[in-house]
């Protein structure tokens, strides 16, 4: 049973019991607690801390709902927008000897603790790279366990999603996907666009090229019908064309890819334009909060100057 | 004493140099990058940690590009490519500005001479961005290295001036769009293309074929060069800054510690190690997409 917990953990005993999970979430058991979330390591001192106003804009959360950030990391200087490039699956499995989809499985389950701890943290946007156009050329068997493994997690989470204010946006050459997916991902968008507390973005079929190429296509098509002019066309109006149209904040503030590779494979090119990049070195599965909190405090203490003085 | 000491300095260079040149020997073996991005961060920092003159950092780190490039050169990298000023460096002072575009102008001048790196390793020059945006002297003088170097045909060097990818890409989706308007317009003036704007149903399949990744792809501004092996960015930030964002997608990207004046032969070698490591992985990648 696949299921989306928003509760804390109570088998760690370093930190005093939490309060109760607010209503309305459902604490599901189905997992053993000690088996999906490790025990917190010993060098974080956690503080519980009340939420701010900065919380009480988005729709779902009350103002009793208490974040806990780690020491390292300081709120202001969150990040809005995170994406990440899960690779590693492949190479997991491999290591631990199992099937490759053993190695997605586990993949998933990765997801879903950062997609917990990007909702408690105040992380506006996360965008995965789920599924890149490149990878149709996998062998048949994966391709086609992974679009089942799509449809299978977004059905048994949609109801999770809705509860816990998060919006799924999909973007990428959908055409190409099974037309059951195809169903599923407009009416997962629809049922919980109004979600205000995370967006999730889930790039499938997806390459920064073709992005890049769809939006000059319909700004063409926009100078056709005379909608505008060809000196109209500046850089906001890609970025209004481009597939990442369906969040305020498009550019994300860090990119994080696992298995220690160190390129961008084809995701996001515009929207990189300033983003810190960070490549962590454990596969996908064994990316975990430890992992994602050494990758914010590497972002948190980055200084931007987009190009102007420090 | 003096000519004792300068003899024995000369010596040391000689060696220096076959050294390097055996270590280029042995890595030829392996495969060579065909092009290697720079991008030069940290010479701001320099002229701080070195309590040098405001813009010292900006000239030791030229000599720092002309080792980078004898390197590149000797080892056999075809294409070459600087991160000379971004779009955004003109929003820093109008002092700093000016002095960047003064340096830039006495640069340019200065790989024209004969002894030039340019003219020993026959190096054709390529100014890369909106060159509209330079100030009348740095353009003239860019159009005049362009041209007096476009009969060079062993190496490229491509530098980006005035450049941000974002920018590049939006020039090259308005002038495919542009491109493909005029297609249009000759064909309805020919009378064929009436099918084109009348009938609904077809309007959509042959916008479709008629802007592809390759008409944007041969409207950028870096349309000279393949797409980088390598990305090099100084000083330990790992970003990208609107550099060669569209040409990066299988890219590896190396991000050292040092700051761009301090660069040098082992921070190459360690980028051409890890290069020809992963090499055969990228390389099926590319020709898969």
């Amino acid at each position: 049973m696949l299921s989306l917990r928003f509760a804390i953990p109570t088998a760690n005993t370093l930190t005093p019991p939490k309060t109760k999970p607010k209503p309305g979430l459902v604490v599901q058991t189905a997992w053993n607690q000690t088996d999906l979330f490790p025990s917190l390591p010993k060098r974080y001192d956690y503080k519980l801390q009340a939420a701010t106003t900065d919380l009480s804009v988005a729709g779902d959360i009350t103002a009793e709902e208490v974040v806990e950030l780690p020491a390292e990391l300081r709120r202001e200087l969150m990040p809005k927008h995170v994406a990440v490039i899960m690779d590693g699956n492949g190479r997991w499995a491999r290591q631990k000897g199992l099937a490759t989809s053993a190695g997605h499985e586990a993949g998933v389950k990765a997801l879903r603790e950062l997609i917990e701890l990007c909702c408690q943290w105040g992380i506006q946007v996360l965008t995965v790279f789920a599924f890149s156009y490149e990878n149709w050329i996998r062998p048949k068997v994966e391709v086609d366990f992974l679009m089942s493994l799509f449809e299978r997690a977004l059905k048994s989470e949609v109801e999770s999603f809705s509860r816990g204010g998060i919006r799924i946006s999909v973007i990428g050459d959908s055409t190409k996907l099974p037309t059951s997916l195809q169903k599923l991902i407009n009416e997962v968008e629809e049922s919980t666009k109004h979600n205000s507390r995370l967006q999730l973005i889930v790039a499938v079929s997806y390459s920064g090229k073709y992005d890049v190429v769809q939006a000059c296509r319909s700004i063409a098509e926009k100078a056709k019908d005379g909608q505008i002019q060809l000196d109209d066309i500046n850089e906001s109006l890609i970025e209004q064309e481009l597939e990442t149209n369906c969040t305020e904040h498009p550019y994300p503030d860090l990119l994080i890819r696992t298995s220690g590779e160190l390129r961008v494979s084809n995701f996001l090119l515009w929207q990189l334009a300033y983003t810190e990049l960070f490549f962590a070195q454990e596969l996908w599965p064994d990316f975990r909060k430890d992992e994602f909190v050494d990758a914010l405090s590497s972002y948190q203490q980055r200084q931007r100057r987009y190009g102007g003085r420090h | 004493m003096e000519r004792i000491r300068e003899r024995v300095i000369q010596i040391y260079g000689n060696l220096v140099s076959l050294l390097q040149k055996c270590i280029f020997c042995i890595l030829s073996v392996g495969p060579i990058p065909n092009h290697i991005a720079f991008i030069m961060d940290g010479n701001r920092r320099f002229t701080k940690k070195c309590k040098l003159m405001e813009g010292a950092g900006h000239k030791i780190g030229f000599s720092a590009l002309m080792s980078m490039l004898k390197y590149c050169y000797e080892f056999g990298v075809r294409y070459v490519t600087v991160y000379a000023f971004s779009i955004e460096n003109f929003k820093r002072s109008p002092e700093e500005v000016q002095s960047l575009m003064d340096l830039m102008l006495e640069k340019i001048e200065e790989i024209l001479k004969e002894q030039s790196i340019v003219n020993r390793y026959g190096v054709r020059v390529i100014f890369s961005g909106n060159l509209k945006l330079l100030s009348e002297p740095v353009r003239l003088a860019a159009e005049r290295a362009m041209l007096a170097t476009a009969k060079n045909s062993k190496a490229v060097l491509s530098i980006c001036v005035a450049y941000t990818s974002t920018n590049e890409i939006m020039h090259a989706v308005q002038e495919s769009c542009e491109e493909k308007w005029d297609e249009i317009t000759l064909l309805n003036s020919s009378g064929a293309g009436y099918g084109l704007i009348s009938l609904g149903g077809y309007e959509q399949d042959e916008m479709d074929h008629l802007i592809k990744l390759t008409d944007i792809e041969k409207h950028m501004y870096m349309a000279a060069a393949p797409d980088p092996d390598i990305i090099i960015r100084t000083s330990g930030e790992t970003r990208l800054s609107n550099f060669l964002l569209w040409q990066s997608a299988n890219c590896y990207l190396y991000s050292p510690s040092v700051l761009w004046p301090e660069i040098g032969f082992r921070q190459f070698l360690w980028a051409i190690l890890n290069f020809q490591q992963i090499h055969f992985y990228l390389d099926k990648q590319r020709k898969q997409s």
